[in-house]
């Protein structure tokens, strides 16, 4: 087997990002890294599905907002603490993916990424429409929940190490799986199902269990992002823009590699902040991220790391 | 027994692709499939293999019957098999889409052994070279033999060749004729669709003949070309009807 080193830089690299807004104490710093832990989180566990497995999950942000309102509920009514909370809202997510999935999971192309946007809207209006969930308005938490943490304060950072340590497993999660027989299957279903299926790859477990995966991470990720907001509604939650973020966060960086949507992810933030506070751009960035998508897709389709590797053949089993 | 099929038929819509077809094919033995275009060859592979499932009829497999098994199923029974269209997991390397083979056929490998059976059937089919390139990039010749590969990697009991000589030039050919008959030598069971008459006909044990879906002949090579109901079933197609002539020819 060939050696594969790109873990090997890529958390160290991610620890150290995330260690600068502990060692300088800074909110500022924390709160930008905290959005590209997220991005990173997101931008990762949609590549299982769509760079590993080839199944453009356009409405993907669904799992982000499922997670998200179903630990905020948890945390909310019955003060079930933010870990427990989190990981219910990642299991939830992964069995609302085995279950739309077995039906939508049988559609191929566009018609696949169509479905998966309808989903997200019917599971948006569906909440919007569940007094208990809060409605429209959604939920806020009362400021008692973060007593449990030693106050407001250190909840958020608390939310911090755990995004920290979320963004770490699904890092090493995506590595695993790049590197197993499982992830062998699903490649082989994203360059043709049906030379997979007679190569004996039983491609419809194999989906469901990949989608799965790449919903229980934007699950855990919604419910971390949500307890350090405070408040969660459905707008927020199910928010088709974050669905078009990680595809192109994906796209830049590279799909179907491991370094590369982590990258991707780094770089949109970037771009974003710079775009969002130059009054030029400001209403401009999601029609500037269009443009840069389409480039890609053109001129680059295998984003950063695909094209890198091409280029470079010696540094392959650095840039995975 | 290794394979039997009892009545089969498929349908695609009205038109009868394959029509209540029967035969059985023996351990070991090198089975040549011959028709016309158009004659249901391919449809009745993917019928064994799982492609399709029949509209009547009966798979056995082993002696178990397999008529309503899943495909990935059947391949991991032990029925590996090539497409006539060639179906290369193009942005994965030589290596890796054998591996696939491997990993998922009924060897059921793991990762680790995946790539030295690879390994070594990257030299059965002459892809050494090619090994570390992307499936996509080969030409077509190549790819047929990494279709090869893919099936022989999964070690199958039995294996499907649709027109694996296609689009070969005679030395290919030849070499894909060794090949071909190294892989019956290590005790696996060959159905073969084939064109080239010469080949099949110095192949096979046995042989059918498909006609608009129906099986019209079976038989050894010699009685396959001396059958007046295959002549004339190939007229349509002049060219292979001269083939047909002339391999006759070469064989008395
Ligand atoms: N998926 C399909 N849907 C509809 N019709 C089909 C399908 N596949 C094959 N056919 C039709 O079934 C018939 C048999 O096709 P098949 O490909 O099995 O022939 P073949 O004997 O393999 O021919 P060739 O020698 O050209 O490869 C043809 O008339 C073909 O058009
Ligand atoms: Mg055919």
């Amino acid at each position: 087997m060939k050696k594969r080193y790109t873990l090997l830089w890529l958390i160290p690299l991610i620890l150290a990002i995330s260690l600068i807004p502990i060692i300088t104490h800074s909110v500022i710093y924390r709160e930008t890294v905290f959005l590209i832990l997220m991005y990173i989180t997101l931008a990762v566990s949609l590549n299982i599905i769509l760079g590993y497995t080839g199944y453009v999950s356009f409405g993907h942000v669904v799992f982000f907002g499922i997670g998200g309102y179903t630990s905020f509920y948890l945390m909310h009514k019955f003060g079930i603490h933010l870990i427990f909370a989190m990981i219910m809202g990642g299991v939830v997510s992964a069995i609302i993916a085995l279950i739309v999935g077995e039906a939508v999971l049988k559609l191929r192309g566009a018609f696949f990424a169509i479905a998966t946007i309808g989903i997200n809207e019917a599971i948006k209006s569906l909440v919007t429409n569940l007094s208990w969930l809060g409605g429209a308005t959604g939920m806020f938490f009362n400021f008692k929940i973060y007593k449990t943490y030693g106050g407001a304060a250190k909840a958020i950072w608390f939310a911090y190490c755990l995004m920290v340590i979320v963004t770490i497993v699904s890092l090493v999660t995506s590595y695993f799986i790049k590197n197993s027989k499982f992830g062998y299957g699903l490649f082989a279903i994203r360059e043709d199902e049906d030379a997979a299926i007679v190569l004996g790859v039983n491609a419809k477990r194999f989906k469901s269990i990949a989608y799965a995966i790449s919903a229980f991470f934007p699950g855990l990720v919604g419910a971390i992002f949500f307890f350090k907001a405070g408040n969660i509604e459905p707008e927020d939650a199910f928010h088709l823009v974050k669905s078009i973020e990680m595809i192109f966060m994906v796209m830049l960086g590279g799909f179907g590699t491991i370094s590369g949507p982590p990258i991707g992810a780094i770089l949109y933030e970037r771009l974003k902040g710079i775009l969002l506070v130059n009054p030029l751009f400001k209403n401009l960035h999601m029609a500037i991220t269009g443009l840069i998508l389409l480039i890609i897709i053109l001129f680059a389709p295998g984003g950063i790391v695909g094209t890198l590797r091409n280029r470079f053949k010696k540094i392959r089993s650095l840039l995975e | 027994m290794i394979l039997e099929l009892q009545s089969v038929t498929k349908k695609f819509g009205g038109l009868v692709a394959v029509d209540n077809v029967s035969f059985k094919v023996k351990k070991q033995e090198i089975f040549g499939i011959i028709g016309p275009n158009g004659a249901g060859k391919t449809t009745l592979f993917n019928v064994i293999s799982g492609v399709y499932y029949p509209d009547g009829g009966k798979i056995f497999f082993n002696n178990k019957e397999i008529t309503n098994t899943e495909c990935y199923r059947r391949t991991r029974l032990g029925i590996a098999s090539t497409h006539q269209i060639v179906k290369p997991l193009n942005e994965l390397t030589v290596l890796e889409n054998i591996m696939v083979g491997a990993c998922f056929g009924k060897k059921s490998a793991t990762l680790k052994q995946s790539v030295s059976i690879a390994e070594e059937i990257v030299d059965v089919v002459g892809l050494t070279e090619k090994k570390e390139v992307l499936a996509g990039k080969l030409n077509v010749p190549e790819k047929k033999r990494l279709e090869l590969a893919r099936a022989l990697a999964s070690e199958p009991d039995i294996i499907l060749l649709d027109e694996v000589l296609a689009g070969l030039n005679p030395a290919e050919a030849d070499e894909m004729l060794k090949v071909i008959q190294k892989i019956r030598e290590s005790g696996i069971t060959i159905l073969m669709i084939e064109h080239l008459m010469h080949a099949i006909m110095k192949l096979s044990d046995r042989i059918i003949v498909l006609d608009y879906g129906a099986k019209i002949a079976e038989g050894t090579p010699e009685e396959i070309a001396n059958d007046p109901k295959v002549i004339e079933a190939y007229l349509g197609d002049p060219d292979l009807a001269l083939k047909l002539i002339k391999s006759k020819e070469n064989s008395l």
